[in-house]
């Protein structure tokens, strides 16, 4: 423990830097290095800066010259973990054409359509094609099972085991250990449908029960109230 | 004065007769001498000195809107106005008026000529002489916020255009190309996008906008006027550049950073940037257009809604204004992207009555159309889209060496293929919702036989239709923009119906205003 303790402030303290060279010098081509620093950074230490990766994006599409394919398909990866949000989009507005043609790019290219439309089995089938690219940064594969998690929870109440297994590609006694897991930390529960194996009852929430639709819209602010106080008084 | 309009998003591009045209000073022919000076010019020069000089606002408005504009369409229809250097001596040969008068030298210029580029990087260079003696000098000027707007849009205008004309290599001479080499600082993206944060930096305007809200400066309540004998330039053209770097960004395709220039000013309310029209729409529509691309129709939906009806109700009266043409670009820009928002997630709600009515009489039959995502669907997303957008630039310097070829459109084409293949993801979306309105409850296998799939795929389409209906803002919090909802429970289909919720709340505000409003003015009718 006594180690680990400087070692994340040194971690934190570097993010700030980083962050704060962002926010002062936006649109300073000098900081191209630490930026592309940082795009590894956020690899190995599993944290991500969506601001930075803009701004270097941004300053290759100002001097193309001094792009790198490398690690621009690094800050693709991290942005397909970022899903739901937009951010591999956000990215991709400001890759020019021609780097999106090279072989690594339209494989990400073809994942990411994959995950925005719902299609988890192609692709978990394609990504275990390019383990090269997506191996190459830790906690893809949670990433994306999270993503999976989120929009199935969106969907569904009750989700058949065999379709979560597909979304999540866990089969078999890791589904078992992973559900045990769910059951006892995230408020799932696993019913028996009749004769057709396991229903997993997701927790509710805003989108997947009417009930629990928040309706903010009859609420009067104070700032309107204002308006006619004079007339009540 | 008329930004010069960003020409029809696909002629513009490729415009032969314009390439072709060799703009060097045709004026020259038709007898245009820099030195010689009207009468009414001096007189005009003159009298705008003086009232700068005594901060007679509104002079200085009236003579910069009006008298500019008549003496143009008299005297300068297609020739420049009188060199600065003609003019100097009428106004003292003072310094800051001079780099003002070439400013509007260089706007009239774009407006009704084609620029050459020797004039592009002299125009360049009066800007930053301009805002480098208004960031680092004592300016105590006070401009109308009209003149002080029109400045940073031209400005950006300007960096665009020359952005798309240096992108079309072909038919450089070797001139322009050398100077192209020589001055390659011009126009440069950086210095262009530096010169706006430094303006906004240096007005400290964030922190006036902060102070604002707490109650301890007044900025928004003057319209950014100073009545306190100091100077509003420096302030309101860093305000204004929020908007500039909203643009900037826009036409770079950095839609989530232009959106966050734009944080500091609450585009809920009336601010400075409503006060000018032209600053009021191009916030509104670089707003809406960002959000489009980042999937939050909803909220373009509701800021194209606003703007689009304050035009309705507000267009006759800027019929005599120079920016009028703009406005009525705009203005129908802008129902194209309502369009485009309301066929990929429609909304009954949130658009007004006026707004609905004209949106259906120019687009209504093509929306119908778009609806059935075949080819001819998108061949019309793809036109609106086109039609729409703002003039995407390439902001990197071309390269000298390769044969020289014209990449003036990449960065429009990069935008739009990304756009339709967006358009592409959700095309079976509309299918969904047909049925979602149908029904209550149906299982999906049933659904599935309707809709000519598997069920595995259905379910796909059904996680596709809850994931781009539900968008991530720019908090990460999820919002659902969906007209038609639903939950699926095991393998059965349940649909959320949801009614429009009546705001009650609001409507007895409103109505005990008015009643309010009614009774006094019945209590002032004097019965003789």
């Amino acid at each position: 423990m006594g180690r680990e303790v400087p070692k994340q402030q040194q971690q934190q303290q570097v993010a700030y830097t980083v962050d704060q060279l962002v926010a002062v010098n936006r649109y300073n081509p000098d900081i191209l290095p630490d930026l592309e620093n940082y795009v590894h950074e956020q690899v190995s230490s599993q944290t991500y800066s969506l601001d930075a990766n803009l701004c270097l994006l941004r300053l290759y599409q100002f001097e193309p010259e001094r792009m790198s394919s490398q690690i621009v398909a690094r800050i693709l990866v991290k942005a397909l973990m970022a899903m739901p949000a937009s951010d591999f989009s956000l990215c991709l507005f400001l890759i020019p054409e021609r780097v999106q043609m090279e072989e690594q790019f339209k494989t990400l290219i073809v994942l990411s359509h994959y995950l925005e439309t719902g299609r988890f089995r192609q692709f978990w089938d394609e990504a275990a094609k390019s383990r090269h690219i997506v191996e190459a940064v830790p906690g893809f594969e949670q990433a994306i099972q999270g993503y999976a998690i989120h929009v199935l929870s969106l969907t569904y109440q009750k989700v058949p085991r065999s379709v979560l297994a597909e979304a999540i590609n866990i089969e078999g006694l890791s589904l078992d250990k992973f559900l045990e897991h769910q059951v006892a930390n995230s408020g799932w529960v696993i019913e028996i449908a009749q004769g057709r194996g396991q229903l997993i009852v997701l927790p509710r929430n805003e989108y997947n029960d009417p009930v629990l639709k928040k309706n903010a819209a009859d609420t009067v602010t104070l700032e309107h109230i204002t308006r006619i106080l004079p007339i009540l008084g | 004065m008329a930004t010069p309009d960003y020409e029809d998003a696909r002629a513009g591009y490729d415009d032969p007769a314009m390439a072709h045209r060799q703009p060097q000073a045709q004026y020259q022919d038709q007898g245009y001498d820099p030195n010689f000076v009207p009468d009414s010019v001096k007189m005009f020069v003159g009298h705008l000195y003086r009232h700068i000089r005594e901060k007679n606002v509104y002079e200085i408005h009236q003579m910069y809107e009006n008298s500019f504009q008549t003496l143009s369409d008299r005297y300068f229809k297609d020739t420049p106005w009188p060199s600065v250097d003609a003019v100097a001596h009428y106004v003292d040969n003072d310094h800051v008026f001079c780099l003002l008068y070439r400013e509007m030298w260089f706007r009239h210029l774009y407006a009704r000529l084609t620029p050459t580029l020797k004039q592009r990087i002299d125009s360049w260079d009066n800007y930053c002489s301009l805002f480098q003696v208004v960031l680092h000098g004592v300016v105590n000027m006070q401009l109308p916020n009209q003149w002080l707007w029109d400045m940073v849009d031209e400005f950006v205008y300007q960096f665009q255009s020359f952005c798309q004309y240096r992108a079309k290599m072909k038919n450089k001479t070797e001139n322009e190309i050398a100077l192209l080499k020589q001055y390659d600082q011009a126009w440069n993206v950086y210095g262009v996008l530096n010169f706006l944060q430094a303006l906004v930096e240096k007005s400290m305007i964030i922190q006036i906008l902060e102070n604002e809200k707490e109650g301890l400066e007044q900025f928004t309540a003057t319209d950014g006027y100073d009545y306190n004998g100091g100077s509003n330039v420096l302030k309101v053209l860093g305000y204004f550049s929020m908007v500039g770097l909203l643009r900037v960004h826009c036409l770079l395709g950095d839609y989530h950073t232009g959106l966050k220039c734009l944080l500091p000013i609450d585009i809920s309310q009336q601010g400075v940037y409503t006060s000018v029209i032209g600053s009021h729409i191009t916030t509104i529509y670089h707003y809406g257009f960002a959000n489009l691309m980042l999937r939050r129709y909803v909220e373009a939906i509701r800021e194209f809604n606003k703007i689009l009806l304050y035009i309705y109700k507000t267009k006759q009266y800027h019929q005599k204004s120079p920016q009028y043409e703009q406005i009525l670009k705009k203005n129908e820009q802008m129902y194209a992207l309502l369009a485009i928002c309301l066929s990929l997630c429609p909304q009954n709600g949130l658009v007004d009555e006026m707004v609905n009515t004209q949106l259906r009489e120019k687009y209504g039959e093509k929306m119908v159309r778009m609806q059935r995502y075949d080819d001819e669907a998108f061949a019309i997303y793809d036109e609106l889209f086109s039609y729409a957008c703002p003039k995407f630039i390439t902001p990197s310097a071309p390269s000298f060496e390769e044969p020289l070829v014209n990449y003036n459109q990449d960065a429009y084409r990069l935008q739009l293929k990304l756009f339709l293949y967006e358009v592409k993801q959700q095309q079976l979306l509309s299918g969904v919702r047909t049925f979602l309105k149908v029904y209550s409850t149906i299982s999906l296998a049933k659904l599935a036989s309707y809709m000519e799939v598997d069920e595995a795929t259905l379910r796909t389409i059904l996680m596709t239709y809850k994931h781009k209906t539900h968008a991530v803002d720019s908090d990460g919090k999820i919002i659902c923009n969906a007209d038609v909802d639903f939950y699926i429970d095991d393998d059965i289909l349940h649909v959320i119906e949801s009614k429009p919720a009546k705001r009650y709340g609001d409507y007895f505000l409103r109505q005990i205003v008015k009643l309010e409003g009614v009774i006094n003015e019945m209590d002032g009718v004097k019965l003789e």
